[in-house]
């Protein structure tokens, strides 16, 4: 969601842009042209960030967590909770901005990949919370 | 031998040891004023450095102090901030003994007690008298022993029944070393320098003068390292482990207990293949290392176990580490030749129920072994051109970044099945541990 603002906004400054400069340089045709195909990079760009949005996802199981992500490279991580080292909840600004927030996972191996971006700020500490206290009751140590 | 609840002191000279390179450089700041028989006001300066360096050594010496206190080893240390640490004898994992070169020479030793829990740390008694050293370490190994309370943290056995499985010869060591990477590296460096210096040697003395003799002086260095921690190392298998000897310059002796083991790694160069030569490293990646250990051995995580030495006897070392490792690797399917051309022919992995092993790398081929109940986490990963072969790769993360072991180019089903099997054993490992 976030993502697809950032594109839409995007979008709408590049068409804008272009028909001004294409207006006072050239003509007003070559500014709408420029604009025109400023639109269609920014609808591809919404599919191409549309399909990465959908690949997110995240599943709590019993004895892990599973994360899926990546359209080109899918990944799909498993991090058992009892190896987990500790849990980050972090929001940049454009985040805050939509009351979203990630959740990363740390495990000792450097390796480890286990970020779930983009959540509800309410959904987010949810899980940090049960994240932190299955990872308390299952801990295996190193 | 040191008598329970008395305070004692380290060794007088501990100071001097401690200071390391920084002594002999004192020593050669030192010499030029001797020599002319006076002190001009220009040695002021260094001498007022020496004497300040001096006195906050003896100081830190003389605030030191340390002693076995029931079931504890207790050290007290620090003048503006007093530290009073205390560590239970019975988490000790295992007691390891460093002689740096100068400590040799001045009798002294260093006691390094590898602490067992999550947090791993090391209590370092630096610097005891070598002539006592051995045997305060059966004390505390004894003590150790005794101690333990639960059979879910064995301490190291005392020394004395060990059965040595080689010592790696000088001669092997040095031609291995020779058409290694480092070797190499020095070599060509060594090699084109001594070109220059016979074709031109007004160019050669201006690259020396002109930084590149730090660059040659680290190329050396590192080779030296290696050479200097792995001369003469012996692999003995003592009841609590893998038992590490060696060094030419200062020696250490380490305990490598089969449960400290994050991952085993063997590395065979393309130069090496034809003698049958490999090298196996193990990670010990517990806990956070002490930033301030003044050996590169304890910064670095992988510690070499065996730096060089045939299959029969990595395998004797690996039962020691490994019992319970597959014997079989299952190659990947032949389409994988379009995609990975060059390391198809290496590529394979194997598993039984507690362990995983992995090969991969044409030039280098790096064969790892991750026990299941050490794995972190695991990875599926699959990209556009393994999507189009249907193939995909599972990643087995082990604790720190030293050992990459992943199964790669798999069958997309068969890659799935893995990633399930592994989770599902590597949680029953965890399980049974606890």
């Amino acid at each position: 969601m976030l993502r697809r603002l950032e594109v839409a906004a995007l979008t709408v400054i590049a068409a804008i842009a272009a028909v001004v400069l294409g207006w006072l340089y050239y003509s007003a045709v070559v500014g709408v042209g420029a604009a025109v195909l400023a639109v269609i990079a920014g609808l591809v760009a919404e599919r191409v960030v549309g399909r990465r949005f959908a690949s997110w996802g995240y599943a709590e199981r019993q004895d892990d967590l599973l994360v899926r992500r990546g359209v080109l490279f899918s990944r799909l991580s498993v991090v058992p909770y009892g190896r987990m080292q500790f849990v980050d909840v972090t929001a940049g600004p454009l985040e805050r901005s939509f009351r979203l927030a990630t959740v990363k996972m740390h495990t000792a191996a450097a390796a480890s990949d286990a970020r779930i971006p983009g959540l509800e700020r309410e959904e987010a500490a949810r899980l940090r919370d049960r994240l932190a206290e299955l990872g308390e009751a299952q801990a295996a140590g190193i | 031998m040191s008598e329970p609840g008395v305070w004692r002191r380290l060794y007088p000279l501990s100071p001097i040891v401690r200071g390391g390179r920084g002594t002999i450089g004192i020593v050669i700041l030192l010499v030029p004023a001797l020599l002319r028989g006076g002190i001009s006001p220009g040695d002021l300066v260094p001498l007022a450095v020496i004497a300040v360096i001096t006195v906050l050594g003896f100081v830190s010496w003389f605030v030191t102090r340390w002693t076995i206190d029931g079931d504890d080893l207790r050290i007290e240390t620090g003048v503006v901030r007093r530290r009073s640490l205390r560590f239970p004898l019975s988490q000790v994992q295992a007691i390891d003994i460093l002689r740096p070169g100068l400590g040799r020479l001045l009798g002294a030793a260093e006691l390094r007690l590898r602490m067992g829990g999550s947090s791993g740390g090391a209590a370092r008694l630096s610097y005891v008298a070598a002539g006592e050293v051995d045997q305060l370490r059966d004390q505390l190994l004894a003590l150790a022993h005794g101690a333990s309370p639960d059979e879910a943290t064995p301490a190291a056995a005392p020394a004395g029944d060990e059965h040595v499985l080689t010592t790696v010869p000088t001669a092997r060591l040095v031609a291995s070393i020779l058409i290694s990477d480092v070797g190499f590296y020095a070599e060509a460096v060594l090699a084109a320098l001594i070109v220059t210096a016979l074709l031109a040697p007004a160019v050669a003395s201006a690259v020396i003068s002109g930084g590149g003799l730090v660059w040659l002086l680290g190329v050396i260095t590192v080779t030296w390292r290696r050479f200097n921690l792995e001369y003469r190392l012996t692999v003995a298998d003592a009841p609590d482990g893998l038992r590490l000897s060696g060094g030419l310059v200062s020696l250490t002796s380490e305990t490598i207990r089969p449960g400290r083991v994050q991952a085993v790694r063997m590395v065979e160069p393309l130069l090496w293949r034809p003698f049958g030569w490999c090298r196996l490293q193990v990670d010990l990646a517990g806990g956070r290392q002490p930033s301030d250990g003044d050996g590169s051995a304890q910064r670095r995580q992988l510690r070499v176990v065996l730096p060089v030495g045939r299959r029969p006897l990595v395998e004797q070392v690996l039962d020691r580490i490994v019992p319970d490792r597959p014997q079989r690797q299952s190659p990947p399917p032949r389409r994988v030749r379009f995609k990975s051309p060059l390391r198809y022919r290496m590529l394979a992995w194997g598993g039984t129920d507690t362990c995983v092993v992995t090969t991969s790398g044409r030039v280098r081929r790096v064969t790892c072994w991750v026990p299941l109940e050490k794995v972190q986490s695991l990875r599926r990963v699959q990209g556009p051109v393994q999507r189009r072969l249907n193939l995909a790769t599972v990643h087995v993360d082990t604790a720190g970044r030293a050992v990459r072991a992943a199964l790669r180019d798999r069958d997309a089903s068969e890659a799935d099945q893995a990633l399930a099997r592994f989770a599902e054993l590597a949680r029953a490992a965890r399980r049974s541990r606890r």
